[in-house]
This record gives structure tokens, C-alpha cells and sequence, in this order.
């Protein structure tokens, strides 16, 4: 390896660069001041970031620097991260993709936030994602469309689609993101990267910009499953500001990930298998079970019987939880305020029919429909229920298997604009993702091949809390495949 | 009242909110402190920042369950938030949490004494928790309005009354007994003033002998017992005025303006109001279980009722007295140090209930504001015991030491009250007032035993009321057959 | 289930949005696509199943009652958009 090829950070995972850092052959600026020229450099077209926090990023690295020279450093003091902007960061603009936001500093750090700050990681800053967490292409973005970096006519998928696309063009080492219905996992899979979406409660909320709360998880995405057990060891804990965040013990994440596959039971859902799947995608898919195969694991037919349903079960919770989320964006106390209002109702209606955006509106609408009287039963009550069978179904094949696979998407990335107009097929993108955040289990994607130079995503699903297994299947995978090493053309 | 009771009767249910005494809101570390800067206690949380959650406070649910068990109710050994939307400036989230179909206390009830000594239960519907939301300042902000989200977010508890209450009366006499227990049991400051104990009232009317019931409005914001008997009375009226004019009450919101002294619809409120409850995600159920409520159980104080039955039995005291006594734990304290140093429960009572309410009701006083002291009290009313003074002169003399001239006995000895017993004394006076009023005394022993009166009050008055009425009494009936 | 123009702005106006009459058309259209999607659910029987608001089988934990948080006015007040005399300021409240 020569000089040059030494110095491309970028190619390096967060493993590596933490080794390197420890061992004083970079130091935290000089990777700051590096992935800060390279987000100067590409990211004008991508559109990953909603605001570069250089100022912070460089005083953050200064410190680490200091830390990695007085021994008090960890493994990931002085990586380089970026955050979806869903987050809070004090003083920093937190706009969640939306005009409401988008004059919002925030005055405090959402508990990720100063988790991983406390871990000394450096703050490149914020990526772009769809508005409120709403969609799954980052379309609906206020700030505009963030671009695949493998195809840059392609959507990098949604709603952490900025922290993907950053990650994937190695803007940053990792980035985190939230999943509500799969906006970890499936712009993770659009765009070649690995994400993980813990179980519900085990990472808190606090400070993260709520969509829908009962379904809400933080999670990191990165180039690897190390590297997100790492990240995942700094980012999980009891925290005492959110009631739903449990007290339970965190493991260290990367503990398990060398154990050997021998006799692992993965189970294939054939729902996740039949009609909506892209033939081509179903390959990839099936050339990734080989694989598993081969490292010993046993393949056994499941079903999910009310997978089915996870999508209309989801448009009704989801939209019915953000409705009352949303509801705080009022103009009162910060956020957007329209122009002269004549009077209160002039201020609400029209602070809010200005600052949110098509898709949002929509969704608050369709979940103020579902809850009001007369429909509570019919929409919500039932969603509820269904909810809690979808649940059943996967309590009902973990006892036969100890992981779950298939596609994170039915499709790869689709053209910027091509499902604009069409909310249900856009809503489709999420079938495989949607039914992990109903039941609140640990989901991942990794990347497991290409069709037609576009990335495919494998989704795993576990068990509550088995976040390791996840890991160390995902790890074991990734010590015999090179699809999570993939750097897109224009970014090498 | 105004209206023909004969004709008409008036069904009442009342909800009260309670704000808890707990030092930091229900679901924020904010204080509760009353009377800060505007938003100095309005934390993130309380403003619904982006991204903050409820974490919620355990003395509120204690002081919740402390609540249903005096009121003999069951508890909600699993209830549940829920969240009731609607926008309001006041309202940082614009939706409320609340319990809607799991609240922490069910079905209880409460005895309210009437007016003829009889009691009446009233049956409590439910109790739960829920946040308050802030206030809205009208004035001179150049036409707009200000708000202060410092009592966002202070725990409230509601308590919904059965519609049991027949009068305005009644519906303040439960008001009052309410507000007595909370503060009882320590778990509010009941001040109204402060808006810590608020009520609204749900007001039907319906002609005697009808079964079904009449079209209530609800009004809303009142803050005084005062005003609640005159905010119900009034819209017992209107509601008369209107089915007797030949229309028809609507369903309404009313808001009881106290400076006009008048009921008015809220129309705003009215406007398709569609809470769309939902329980809350960001909080999860709240379980107890029965150690909790036994534990709770244990730490309840002797409950007015309990204690009233107690007086009642112990000290032979009336419904009414024993009612009065019991309505404030302070009184109460006060009356049992007075009684068992007094050694005379029924002289006691009286005297709290009579010289002392009043005075103290003249001061706007509360009893642990009262210039007399318990002790000091019962020294008082010992020497009316041991006829060193009469129960007159007590009266004189209670009114010197409220205005702190000493204890009594220092102002028996220095205005020199002391109670004349000296049987030949008072005969040189009965003798005397007899010998200035022959002609009466010849018409007394010719039978005109009203004039009896007549002697023992000339005898009383010349001796200035320190002669022991008994026995100038006695000593006139000596007179008369000698 | 399909919603009519009036419906639609009924619920535009329980959520306080403002939706252009213009707008109106297309929003009719997408809600009922929606709530046709959503009305799938209708295809499974679940009576007599418990409704599962939380993913999670956890109860509330309790917080101490200690007041923990100070006066932040001045910097929560930095961001809003009209305060006077430490009061947020919103058009006249009309009650």
C-alpha cells in the first residue's frame, strides 16, 4: 500500500479508522479537516447535508485529540459522524427536513447526541432526510432531494436518506438515523451501507424529533456490522428522560460478533418471497442465503401470515401518533410563524398549511381522520389489534428459528420523482420493513449485491434484544462478502 | 333561589380540578411554585421542545391513590395516558394527557351534610390525573395576548361527581367537603385564590316527575364557593327562563364572568370539538399493585368522617357540630387539645364552633392564624367550668385576649372579674335591689313570676355581671317564701 | 372509503392546516387512495383480540418528585418568534 492509498480515509471503516486514531498514525483534525474537504467537494450535487458544523467539528477533534494524547480516549474518540438532522443539537439548526424547523436552534442535545459526544466522536453535521421522518425516498425534504450516490437519477431511499448516501459515498465514516417503518434498513439497502435498527427502548428518544412514538428507534448506519456494534455500544443505555427507554443492561456489542454460523436456524417468510419482489433483487437475495449456507446455517420456510396487513396497520398508527406529534409546531414558541396573522386560528392553520410540507400534511390528516369520533374503532381500535397478531406471528416463528431473512425492499432504488404522485406505491417500498417496528424488534440491513449497479439490501430480523446475534450474523456474512466494502464510481 | 322548587328540579354534577402539591410537575423536574417571573418555571418538556418526553412523577400518583382510598373508591391498580388533543396557546403540546378510560381512581363517594341535618352521599363517578395547562394574560400587548407556561404541566387531579347534587346548595356543600379532604389528606393546597382548586358544573333543569334528564350546559372557571352557588343559581334561571319563554337549553359551554356576575357561551369552544383521545405512546401503563395501596392506606390521616362519627360518639357533640369541627384537621386538632384541657368536649365545641368561627371568620383568619392560642383557649373555658366567671364575661374577656391583653386568667385578676360566689354578698344585693322595687316585689309574690327575670338581671347588673346568675336565682327564691 | 371535498377540509381544520382550495382535489384523491389502502385491514376478523398500543410488554417507571430543572427563559425565549416581558405573544385569545 503506498503513501497515497494510506492516506484515503475514506475507504477505511470505522474499525480501522479507530485503530489508527489509537495509534497516533492520524489524528482526529486531520480526519476532520479530510471529510469535511470531501463534503465541500461532492456533496453540492449529493445533497446529504443539511448543515456542516465545521466550527464545532474542528474544536470537537481538537479535544479528541487531546484525549488520544492523555489516555482517556475510547474507541471511537475522534471518528468523525455524522447526524440525521432529526436530532437535537444544541445550538445547532435541528430542521428535521422541514420550513417549520428550519430556523430552529436548538437549545439542547437529544440523548444520542451527547451519548456519542460523551464517547468522542466529532460532529461533521446534519444530514438530510425526509420531512419529519415522513417517506421513503427523501423526497419530501424541505431542503431538496438528496441524490443515490451510485446513481445519481436514483432516490437514496428514506427517511435517513442523507445519512445513507453520506455514509455510502464516504462523506462520513457513519451517520446515525431513526426507524419508524424502515428508514434505517431500507435507505440503508438503497444505497450499499449497513444500518441497524435496535429493539424498541433500548436506545432513547430523548431529543429525537418524534414521528410516531410507539415505533421510533435511533440506530447507527455504517459500513459494517463492526462498525455498527461499536457505534451501537456508545449509542444504547437507560436513560431516565424517556419513560419507554428501558433499564436493561447493554452488552458489548462486538463480544459476540466472531461466532461462528454453524447451525444458525434462519427462517425465510414467504410472504417476504412471492408477488411485489423483483426477480432480480430475489436473486441477490438468494445468492446472500447461499452464502449462509455455506457458513453452516440452516435454512427453514416460515410464514407471517399478517405481514400482509403490516402496511395498512401502519398508515393508520403511524399518521395517528404524528398527528398529535405535530401538533406542537404551532408558531407559538419556536419554529416557523407565518407572515401577519389576522387572528389565532389565521396563525394555526396557516404557520402549519405553510411550514409543513404535502406528504406531512397528508399524513396528519389521515391520522386526525383516524382517531376522531366515529372512526376510533374502525381505523385505530383495529390497528391496534392487528398490531398485536402481527406480533404473534413473530413470536410464533422465533420459537422455530433464531434469525429472519429476506429483502429489505421489494426493488432497488427507483427514479427521483417517479412515485411522487403516487403515495401507495411509495407506501409499498416499506412492505418488508414495516412489521419489525410494529412488533418493536431489532432489524438490519447489509448489503448484499447489485442489480444493474444499483445496491440490494438483506434484512435480518431478531429477536427482542438479540441485537448482537444480528450483529455477529451480519459480521460473519461480511468476513466472506465485499458488497459492504462497495464505493460508488464517482466517490472513490 | 328564585325558582319554583315545586316545579322544577335541578340535577348537578360537578367537576372538580385539584392541583397536587407535589414540588415538581407531574411529567417535568419544572416547580410547581406558585407566583414566579412569567416561563421561569416552563422547562423543555413543559414547552414541548421538539423531541422531549414525559417522565412521570411518582408523589403525584401516591397523592392520586391517597385521594380514591379517602373517598372510599376503588383504585386503578393498571391506568393508563391518554392524550386529548386540541389547540390552544396555553397548550405547548396542543393535546392534554389525561386518563380517559383508565383512570388511576373509579367509583367513590362523599356525605354532605344538608341544611336539615340530614346527610346525603354523593357518588364520585372517577378521579384521574392529568396535566394543567398554562395561562393566557389579556391585556396590553399591543392587542395581542401573553402567554405563561409556568403552571403547564402543574399535576391536576379531576374528580367527577355523579350528577347527585339537587341544588346549588348541595353542590357547594360537596364542594367544601371535597376541598376540606384534599387538603385533609395533605395532598393540595386547596387555594382558590391561587387556582389550585377550580371546579366546573354540569347544570340541567327538568320539571318534577320527569325521568329523563334535561340538556346541561357546563360551566366552566369557577374559583370560589361564592361563586359557584351564584353561577348555578344563575343558570338555573336562565334555563327556567328559556324552557318557559318556550324554547329549548343547548349543549353548551358556559363561562361564568364573576365581574359581571353572568353566565356566557363560550362559542369558540363549541366548534366541532373532537378530542380524539388516544393512549398516550410516550408513556407507558402505570401499575401498582395492592402492597402499594395497602402502603398508602397506612399513611392516610383519621378522615373527617371517621373523625365526625369519632365526636359523635366520644364527645356527644351533634351532626352539626361534629360537621364543622372535622371540616378543617386544624380546627379539629385545635378543638381536641381545648376539649382535653378543658376536660369539657360539649362547652368546647361550642365555644370553637360559636366565639371562636366567628371571630376568626370576621379576621378571615385561619384557625392556625388564631390570635388565641389552644391552650389559652382551654384556660378560658376552664374558668367558665370552675364559675369563676360567667359565660358572659368569658365573652368579655375572649375579646381581650384576641386582642392580646393576656391569658385569661391575668385578665380576671385585672379587671377584676372574678365570678362573686360569696353568698352573703349577693344577699346584700338581692336585698337591696328588693328594698329599691317594692311594688314589683309585692307583684311577684302575688304571682307574676315573669318579674323573676326582672330581679336576677337588676341583681346581675349591680353587680356588674360578676354575681353567679344560679345563685342570685336561688337566693330570689329564698326571699320569696320567707 | 372514499372522502368528498367537505370531509377533507372538516379534517384539514381539526389539525389546523391550511389547505389551498386549489389543493383540495388533489388531497381528496390521496386521502382515499390512503384510507382505501388502509381499509384492508377489514379483511381479518379480531374480535375479541388486545388492542397493542406499545410495542413493548413494560410499565411506567416513576420519577422522583425533585425539581431538576432551573430558569432557562432566556434561552428557550431566544428562539421564539414574538415574546414581550417574558411572555410568548399570540395573536388575541378570544374566549
Amino acid at each position: 500500500m503506498g503513501q497515497d492509498e494510506m492516506k484515503m480515509y475514506h475507504k477505511k471503516t470505522l474499525v480501522e479508522l479507530s485503530v489508527l486514531l489509537q495509534a497516533g498514525e492520524v489524528s482526529s483534525v486531520e480526519l476532520t479537516e479530510y471529510f469535511l474537504a470531501r463534503i465541500n467537494a461532492h456533496d453540492k450535487n449529493l445533497n446529504s447535508f443539511i448543515s456542516v458544523t465545521e466550527t464545532q467539528a474542528l474544536a470537537a477533534a481538537e479535544q479528541a485529540d487531546a484525549a488520544i494524547k492523555n489516555g482517556t480516549a475510547g474507541p471511537l474518540t475522534g471518528v468523525p459522524i455524522a447526524h440525521k438532522d432529526i436530532f437535537c443539537t444544541e445550538g445547532v439548526r435541528t430542521s428535521c427536513g422541514s420550513k417549520m424547523l428550519d430556523n430552529f436552534i436548538s437549545p439542547y442535545d437529544a440523548t444520542v447526541v451527547s451519548k456519542l459526544k460523551q464517547a468522542g466522536m466529532v460532529m461533521l453535521g446534519k444530514t438530510n432526510m425526509d420531512e419529519f421522518a415522513m417517506g421513503s425516498s427523501n423526497e419530501t425534504s424541505f431542503y431538496g432531494p438528496v441524490k443515490n450516490p451510485w446513481q445519481s437519477d436514483r432516490i437514496p431511499g428514506g427517511s435517513s436518506g442523507g445519512s445513507a448516501a453520506a455514509v455510502a459515498a464516504r462523506l462520513a465514516p457513519a451517520a446515525t438515523g431513526t426507524d419508524t417503518g424502515g428508514s434505517i434498513r431500507q435507505p440503508a439497502a438503497m444505497c450499499g451501507i449497513t444500518g441497524i435498527k435496535p429493539t424498541y427502548g433500548r436506545i432513547s428518544r430523548y431529543g429525537m424529533i418524534a414521528f410516531a412514538s410507539s415505533l421510533d428507534q435511533a440506530g447507527p448506519m455504517a459500513q459494517s456490522a463492526h462498525d455498527c456494534a461499536l457505534l451501537l455500544n456508545a449509542m444504547a443505555g437507560f436513560d431516565d428522560k424517556d419513560s419507554t427507554c428501558l433499564d436493561k443492561e447493554v452488552p458489548d456489542y462486538t463480544a459476540e460478533l466472531d461466532k461462528p454460523l454453524s447451525g444458525l436456524r434462519i427462517g425465510l417468510p414467504k410472504e417476504y418471497f412471492g408477488e411485489g419482489l423483483d426477480a432480480e433483487v430475489e436473486k441477490v437475495v438468494r445468492g446472500a442465503l447461499d452464502e449462509y449456507k455455506k457458513l453452516g446455517a440452516e435454512l427453514i420456510d416460515i410464514e407471517l401470515p399478517n405481514s400482509g396487513l403490516s402496511v395498512p396497520v401502519y398508515y393508520v398508527v403511524a399518521p395517528a401518533e404524528c398527528s398529535a406529534n405535530l401538533s406542537r409546531f404551532d408558531g407559538v414558541r419556536y419554529g416557523y410563524r407565518c407572515e401577519n396573522p389576522v387572528d389565532l386560528m389565521d396563525m394555526y392553520t396557516r404557520t402549519r398549511g405553510e411550514g409543513f410540507g404535502a406528504e406531512v400534511k397528508r399524513r396528519i390528516m389521515v391520522g386526525t381522520y383516524a382517531l376522531s369520533s366515529g372512526y376510533y374503532d374502525a381505523y385505530y381500535l383495529k390497528s391496534q389489534q392487528l398490531r398485536h397478531k402481527i406480533s404473534e406471528d413473530f413470536r410464533e416463528a422465533f420459537e422455530k428459528v433464531d434469525v429472519i431473512m429476506g429483502p429489505t425492499a421489494p426493488d432497488t432504488a427507483f427514479k427521483i420523482g417517479e412515485k411522487s404522485d403516487d403515495p401507495i406505491s411509495m407506501y409499498l417500498s416499506d412492505i418488508y420493513t414495516i412489521a419489525v417496528n410494529l412488533a418493536g424488534l431489532p432489524g438490519m440491513s447489509v448489503p448484499a449485491g447489485f442489480v444493474e449497479g444499483r445496491p440490494v439490501g438483506l434484512q435480518i430480523t431478531g429477536n427482542y434484544f438479540q441485537e448482537s446475534q444480528l450483529l455477529n450474523v451480519a459480521h460473519q456474512y461480511q468476513l466472506n462478502t465485499d458488497w459492504h466494502r462497495a464505493i460508488p464510481e464517482d466517490f472513490l | 333561589m328564585s325558582y319554583d322548587s315545586a316545579k322544577w328540579e335541578v340535577v348537578i354534577g360537578l367537576e372538580i380540578h385539584c392541583q397536587l402539591a407535589t414540588k415538581s410537575k407531574i411529567f417535568s423536574g419544572a416547580s410547581t411554585a406558585y407566583g414566579a417571573e412569567p416561563n421561569t418555571q416552563a422547562c423543555a418538556v413543559d414547552l414541548a421542545l421538539p423531541g422531549v418526553l414525559p417522565v412521570f412523577n411518582k408523589e403525584a400518583l401516591r397523592m392520586a391513590v391517597k385521594f380514591g382510598l379517602a373517598v372510599d373508591a376503588k383504585i386503578g391498580l393498571r391506568s393508563v395516558f391518554d392524550r386529548k388533543n386540541y389547540f390552544y396557546p396555553d397548550s405547548p403540546k396542543a393535546y392534554q394527557i389525561t386518563q380517559m378510560d383508565h383512570p388511576i381512581v373509579g367509583k367513590g363517594h362523599m356525605d354532605i351534610e344538608l341544611e336539615n341535618g340530614e346527610s346525603k352521599r354523593i357518588g364520585i363517578t372517577r378521579a384521574h390525573l392529568e396535566e394543567d395547562a398554562g395561562k393566557s394574560m389579556h391585556g396590553s400587548y399591543h392587542g395581542m395576548t401573553g402567554i405563561d407556561l409556568n403552571r403547564a404541566g402543574t399535576p391536576l387531579i379531576e374528580i367527577v361527581s355523579e350528577p347527585d347534587m339537587r341544588s346549588a346548595k348541595e353542590a357547594v356543600a360537596y364542594m367544601r367537603k371535597i376541598h376540606s379532604l384534599v387538603r385533609y389528606i395533605e395532598i393540595s393546597d386547596g387555594n382558590m385564590q391561587e387556582g389550585s382548586f377550580r371546579c366546573d358544573a354540569n347544570v340541567s333543569v327538568r320539571p318534577r316527575g320527569q325521568q329523563e334528564l334535561g340538556t346541561r350546559a357546563e360551566l366552566k372557571n369557577i374559583n370560589s364557593f361564592r361563586f359557584v352557588e351564584r353561577a348555578i343559581n344563575h343558570e338555573i334561571e336562565r334555563q327556567i327562563d328559556v324552557i318557559e319563554d318556550g324554547g329549548r337549553v343547548v349543549q353548551e359551554t358556559r363561562l361564568y364572568d364573576a365581574d359581571k356576575d353572568e353566565t356566557r357561551s363560550m362559542r369558540s369552544k363549541e366548534e366541532a370539538n373532537d378530542y380524539r383521545y388516544f393512549p398516550d405512546p410516550d408513556l407507558l401503563p402505570v401499575v401498582i399493585d395492592e402492597a402499594y395501596v395497602e402502603q398508602v392506606r397506612q399513611s392516610l390521616p383519621e378522615l373527617p368522617e371517621q373523625k365526625k362519627q369519632r365526636y359523635m360518639a366520644e364527645f356527644e357533640l351533634s351532626i352539626y357540630d361534629a360537621a364543622v369541627i372535622t371540616a378543617s384537621r386544624e380546627l379539629a386538632a385545635y378543638f381536641e387539645i381545648v376539649a382535653a384541657q378543658c376536660g369539657d368536649a360539649k362547652l368546647s365545641a361550642n365555644w370553637v364552633t360559636g366565639e371562636l368561627s366567628a371571630k376568626l371568620n370576621k379576621a378571615e383568619l385561619e384557625i392556625t392564624a388564631s390570635k388565641v392560642d389552644a391552650e389559652a383557649f382551654a384556660g378560658l373555658l376552664q374558668r367558665i367550668k370552675d364559675n369563676t366567671i360567667s359565660g358572659k364575661i368569658a365573652k368579655e374577656i375572649f375579646e381581650a385576649m384576641w386582642q392580646g391583653e393576656g391569658s385569661a386568667d391575668e385578665i380576671i385578676e385585672s379587671k377584676g372579674l372574678k365570678q362573686i360566689t360569696d353568698s352573703s354578698a349577693i344577699e346584700a344585693m338581692v336585698d337591696e335591689v328588693i328594698a329599691n322595687n317594692p311594688e314589683q316585689f309585692a307583684a311577684l309574690q302575688a304571682g307574676q313570676d315573669k318579674l323573676m327575670g326582672f330581679f336576677v338581671g337588676q341583681v346581675m347588673k349591680a353587680s356588674g355581671g360578676k354575681a353567679n346568675p344560679g345563685q342570685v336565682n336561688q337566693l330570689m327564691q329564698k326571699k320569696l317564701k320567707s | 372509503m372514499s372522502l368528498d371535498a367537505d370531509e377533507v377540509k372538516k379534517i384539514a381544520y381539526l389539525a389546523r392546516l391550511k389547505i389551498e382550495e386549489a389543493d383540495i382535489p388533489g388531497y381528496v384523491s390521496n386521502l382515499s387512495d390512503i384510507l382505501d389502502l388502509v381499509e384492508q385491514m377489514n379483511a381479518v376478523d379480531t374480535a375479541g383480540v388486545t388492542p397493542m398500543s406499545h410495542p413493548l410488554d413494560a410499565v411506567q417507571r416513576l420519577r422522583e418528585d425533585v425539581v431538576t430543572e432551573g430558569n432557562q427563559r432566556e434561552l428557550f425565549q431566544a428562539i421564539a418568534p414574538k415574546t414581550e416581558d417574558g411572555l410568548y405573544l399570540v395573536p388575541q385569545v378570544i374566549e
